[in-house]
C-alpha cells in the first residue's frame, strides 16, 4: 500500500467464481436447514414450501448465468416440484420420500459445488434424480386427481323377510368401508333404533359414499351382497351435494389446517428475525483476514522492537515512556478487535452434525436424538476449519459404536432414542467442545485384549489405569470393530483426530462408563496467533512461555533439590514434590548454566499437572506473535515440547515451548 | 516441452527456440563444495543470503542446522555439505545460504561459496554415471561447462527425500 488512501487494486478483485461458491453453498445450507426442520414436524408449511421454492429460484439462476447446467437444470426440476407442491396443496405427500429425494439432489449439488471448487469438470449424472422427481411429480398428480374421487349414492332394499334389517345394514356397512373413503348412510341409528327397521323397510336403506373404486367395483359388491332384494347405484357429481353429505369431515379438516397455520405462525416470526439480521452482516474473503492478522503479528513485533530498542537503552526520556504506554494500549486494542472478527459462532460446524446423524441413523436402523449447546460459542474460524472433520468424525464413531439399537436399549432399560449431546463453552483462554453419548461405553477389556494383540501395550495388565486404558483408543492402527463397515473399523480414524487436534494446539481426553456412555472432551486454545509470552534464555537459545501457565519463580539451592534412584530430580515446594527439568539438557544446549544456584527455576502448571524448569535466565514478559515451525521441518519431524517459534524485539527467534510435551516425559 | 536427460540428445532448434521463450530453463546457479562444483536450477532460487545467526532447533537430523529469520520469514537451513556426508567446516563470511522454494516449501541450503549462473545447454547436459555412492540420488544430471563439471543437483529429492534417509542411516 503506498501513500495515499487509495485501496490497493490486489485486495478488492474477488473472482466471480468465488462469489458464486460461497452464496450457492449458503443457499444449499440453507435449503438443507429447512428441510430438515421440515422433517421434524413431518409436514411441510406453507412457508418453507416457499422459502425452498425461492432457494431453488435463485440456484437455477445463478448456476444457468454461469453455465453450470447440470445443477440448473436440477433446480428447475424440483423448483417445478415444489411449485407444484406450492399452488396444490397436496394432502397425501409422502414428506418422507419428498425429504430423501430432495436430500439427495442437495447432495448431487454439493459434489458439483466442491468440483467447481477445485478447478475440475462438472461432469456428474443426475439423469436417475430427474426421473424419481418427475416420478414423484406424477403420482402427486395422480393422486390429487384420484382426490376427485366418485361419490355414489345407494338405495338397497333387503328381502322381504329377512328380518333384522338394521342388523344386515349395519355388517353391510361393516364390509363396504372398507372400499370407501367416506360414507355415510341413512337411517343413522341402525345398531339401536327400533324405528330404523321400519325405514329401512319402508325406504330402503341409504348409503353416500365416496370412493376411488370404480362403479363396476361397487356394482359387484353390493351384487353379491346377501339378502340384498334389489339396489340402485346413482353416480353423484353434482359438487354442492357431495359436500353437503361430507358435511361432518370437514370440520376435521379444518382443524388440522388451522394447527398448520399456528405452526406457520411462529415459524414465520422466526424468518423475518434471520432476514434482518442479514442485512446487518457484511461478508469477507478469509484472503483478507489472513492478511490483516499477519499485518496485525508484524505490527506487534514493530511495535516491539521500537519500544525496546537498543538505541533507546541509556538514554533518560521523559515523554517517551507515556507515549510508548498510549501505543500498546492502541495497538492491543486494535489486536483484540481484528481477533474478534476472526470469530465465528460454531453453530454452522455442529448443525452440519444434525444431517450426519439423520442418515446414519436411519442406514443404521438407530434412533438418535441429536442435542446442541452453547452453539453461540465463537471459535477462530482458522480453528473451526481444522476441527470440523475430527468433530464429524467422533460423532459417526459415536453413532456406529456407541449407540445400540432400539430394542437393546429398551432391554437395558434405557429410552429408546439415544440422546448425543454436543456442547461448546468458553473457559479462560480456551474452548471445551464436549461430545456426549448415553450409548454403551467404551469396553476396558476389549480394549486391552486389541492392544495385546496389535502389540500396543507397553506396561503390563494389571498396572494400566482406567486412564490410560481409555487414551489406548487414539493410538494409531487401534480399533476393536470386528469388521470394516461403510462408516468405521479400519483403526484410522482416532489418530487423525488426535492429530488434527493437536495442530491447532488443542488436548483430547475421553471419559467412559459401561454401559451409560462416553464424554470426549475437546480442549482448544481460543485462538492460535497471539499469546502472552513469558521470554527465557538457556546458552544462547531464546524460549518462551505462555504466561498463563506460569504459577510461580523462584532460585533454587542446589542442595534443596533431591534426586530419585533413576536420576530424576526434584525439589519440594511448601511439602509438595515437583519434578524438574534442565531445559539445557533436556534440549541440549551448549553454553548454559548448569549449577542450580546461578540459574532460575520457572513453575509451570497445566491441566493440574505442575512442573519445574530450570533456565538461565528471565528475559521479561512481552505479547507474542506465534509463528509456525517451517513446514519443511514439521514434516520432518515432530518435535516434542516446541509449539511454535516467535521473533523478539531484537530479531532472534524464540522457540515457544508447550508444557504439555515437556511434562509427558 | 523439453526432453531432459533421457539421452542427452535433443533437437538444438527446438531447444533454443524454447529456452529464448523461457529465460530461466537451462540456467544453473554454481556453487563449490570442497572440490565439487554443484548447480542447482535458477528457478527454484528465490535469494542468496549471507551467513547470519541460526537458531537452533532440538532432536532433528545433524544436516538441519536450525532456522534463521529472513525478514520476519522463518526459514529451515541444511548444510549441504554434511547432507552429502563430508566434513563440517566452519562457516565464515564467504559461506552463503541459498535460500530455495518447490512446492510452497522453502528451504535455505548452507554452501561454502557461491560462483556464478551458468546457462548450460541440453547437449552438454548427461545422465551422472551409475556409482553406489550415496550422494547420487541427488545428482540428477551432469552438465559440462566450459572443460569444467557441475553436478546438477535434483532439488526436488533434496527436499523430500527424508524419510528414507533416516531410515537409512538408522540401519
Amino acid at each position: 500500500m503506498k501513500e495515499g488512501y487509495r485501496v490497493s487494486e490486489q485486495y478488492t478483485e474477488e473472482p466471480l467464481v468465488d462469489v458464486f461458491v460461497f452464496e450457492i453453498s449458503q443457499q444449499i445450507e440453507q435449503l438443507e436447514k429447512l428441510i430438515l426442520t421440515n422433517e421434524e414436524e413431518s409436514c411441510y408449511s406453507e412457508d418453507s414450501l416457499n422459502g425452498i421454492f425461492r432457494i431453488m429460484h435463485t440456484i437455477k439462476g445463478s448456476s444457468a448465468m454461469m453455465a453450470y447446467n447440470s445443477i440448473s437444470s436440477l433446480a428447475h426440476a424440483m423448483e417445478d416440484l415444489f411449485s407444484y407442491l406450492r399452488e396444490n396443496k397436496s394432502e397425501n405427500v409422502d414428506c418422507e420420500v419428498l425429504s430423501d429425494l430432495i436430500l439427495e439432489c442437495i447432495d448431487f449439488m454439493k459434489i458439483e459445488v466442491e468440483k467447481i471448487k477445485n478447478g475440475d469438470q462438472l461432469d456428474g449424472e443426475c439423469h436417475s434424480l430427474h426421473e424419481r422427481i418427475s416420478c414423484f411429480l406424477k403420482c402427486l398428480k395422480n393422486g390429487d386427481s384420484v382426490l376427485d374421487i366418485s361419490a355414489y349414492k345407494i338405495i338397497i332394499h333387503f328381502e322381504e323377510d329377512c328380518e333384522m334389517e338394521n342388523m344386515r345394514a349395519y355388517s353391510l356397512i361393516h364390509n363396504v368401508s372398507r372400499m370407501a373413503n367416506e360414507i355415510h348412510y341413512s337411517p343413522e341409528n341402525i345398531e339401536s333404533g327400533e324405528n330404523s327397521i321400519e325405514l329401512i323397510r319402508k325406504n330402503g336403506f341409504i348409503i353416500n359414499m365416496k370412493t376411488e373404486a370404480k362403479y363396476e367395483e361397487v356394482n359387484e359388491f353390493f351384487y353379491h351382497s346377501d339378502f340384498i332384494k334389489e339396489f340402485t347405484i346413482d353416480q353423484v357429481s353434482d359438487d354442492k351435494e357431495i359436500e353437503s353429505l361430507l358435511s361432518i369431515p370437514e370440520t376435521a379438516d379444518r382443524e388440522v389446517s388451522d394447527i398448520c397455520r399456528k405452526e406457520e405462525k411462529t415459524s414465520e416470526n422466526k424468518e423475518d428475525h434471520s432476514t434482518s439480521m442479514q442485512q446487518n452482516i457484511i461478508s469477507v474473503g478469509v484472503g483478507k483476514l489472513d492478511k490483516l492478522m499477519d499485518l496485525m503479528g508484524e505490527l506487534v513485533i514493530a511495535e516491539e522492537m521500537v519500544i525496546q530498542n537498543s538505541d533507546l537503552r541509556n538514554l533518560v526520556l521523559d515523554n517517551f515512556p507515556k507515549a510508548a504506554r498510549q501505543l500498546r494500549k492502541i495497538t492491543a486494542e486494535m489486536q483484540d478487535m481484528v481477533m474478534s472478527i476472526r470469530m465465528v459462532p460454531l453453530s454452522a460446524t455442529f448443525h452440519k452434525m444434525h444431517r450426519l446423524v439423520r442418515d446414519m441413523s436411519k442406514k443404521l436402523s438407530k434412533e438418535i436424538n441429536l442435542e446442541i449447546i452453547g452453539e453461540e460459542t465463537e471459535v477462530d474460524k482458522k480453528i473451526i476449519e481444522y476441527i470440523s472433520d475430527p468433530l464429524m468424525h467422533l460423532v459417526r464413531n459415536a453413532v456406529d459404536h456407541g449407540f445400540e439399537c432400539p430394542d437393546e436399549r429398551e432391554f437395558e432399560g434405557k429410552n429408546r432414542i439415544g440422546t448425543l449431546t454436543l456442547e461448546a463453552k468458553n473457559t479462560g483462554g480456551d474452548v471445551l467442545i464436549i461430545i456426549k453419548d448415553d450409548g454403551k461405553g467404551l469396553n476396558k477389556s476389549k480394549i486391552l485384549e486389541k492392544a495385546k494383540i496389535s502389540g500396543l501395550l507397553n506396561k503390563p495388565e494389571e498396572e494400566m489405569l482406567d486412564k490410560e486404558i481409555y487414551n489406548l483408543v487414539f493410538l494409531p492402527g487401534f480399533s476393536t470393530k470386528e469388521d470394516v463397515s461403510e462408516f468405521s473399523g479400519r483403526g484410522v480414524g482416532m489418530d487423525v483426530v488426535t492429530k488434527n487436534i493437536e495442530m491447532v494446539g488443542g488436548t483430547i481426553s475421553l471419559v467412559s462408563i459401561e454401559n451409560e456412555g462416553t464424554t470426549i472432551t475437546l480442549k482448544i486454545p481460543l485462538t492460535l496467533a497471539i499469546i502472552d509470552g513469558m521470554n527465557i534464555k538457556v546458552g544462547n537459545s531464546y524460549y518462551t512461555f505462555p504466561t498463563v501457565l506460569v504459577k510461580e519463580f523462584f532460585k533454587a539451592r542446589q542442595q534443596d533439590v533431591i534426586a530419585d534412584p533413576d536420576n530424576n530430580e526434584m525439589i519440594m515446594v511448601r511439602g509438595r514434590c515437583y519434578p524438574i527439568i534442565r531445559l539445557y539438557e533436556y534440549y541440549g544446549v551448549e553454553n548454559a548454566k548448569t549449577n542450580f544456584d546461578e540459574g532460575i527455576i520457572i513453575m509451570l502448571e497445566r491441566d493440574e499437572q505442575i512442573i519445574c524448569i530450570f533456565v538461565d535466565e528471565l528475559l521479561g514478559q512481552q505479547q507474542v506473535v506465534v509463528k509456525v515451525l517451517p513446514e519443511y521441518i514439521r514434516k520432518l519431524k515432530k518435535i516434542k515440547g516446541l509449539t511454535g517459534c516467535t521473533l523478539l524485539g531484537d530479531g532472534n527467534i524464540s522457540l515457544i515451548l508447550d508444557i504439555t510435551g515437556l511434562i509427558s516425559d | 516441452m523439453m526432453k531432459k536427460g533421457d539421452d542427452g540428445m535433443s533437437n538444438t532448434v527446438e531447444d533454443l527456440l524454447e529456452m529464448e521463450e523461457d529465460t530461466q530453463k537451462g540456467r544453473f546457479l554454481t556453487f563449490a563444495l570442497g572440490k565439487e562444483t554443484y548447480g542447482i536450477e535458477i528457478v527454484y532460487v528465490t535469494e542468496i543470503i549471507g551467513i547470519q545467526a541460526i537458531t537452533v532447533l532440538p532432536e532433528l537430523p545433524e544436516y538441519i542446522k536450525g532456522i534463521i529469520n529472513l525478514r520476519g520469514k522463518i526459514i529451515p537451513v541444511m548444510d549441504v555439505r554434511l547432507r552429502f556426508k563430508k566434513e563440517f567446516q566452519e562457516y565464515n563470511d564467504r559461506t552463503c545460504i541459498v535460500v530455495i522454494e518447490i512446492n510452497d516449501l522453502s528451504i535455505g541450503l548452507i554452501v561454502d561459496s557461491v560462483s556464478e549462473v551458468l546457462s548450460i545447454l541440453d547437449k552438454d547436459i548427461a545422465p551422472p554415471p551409475q556409482l553406489n555412492g550415496q550422494n547420487n540420488k541427488y545428482i540428477k544430471n551432469i552438465g559440462k561447462a566450459g572443460n569444467e563439471v557441475k553436478l546438477l543437483l535434483d532439488c526436488e529429492r533434496l527436499l523430500t527425500d527424508n524419510e528414507l534417509n533416516d531410515l537409512c542411516e538408522v540401519l
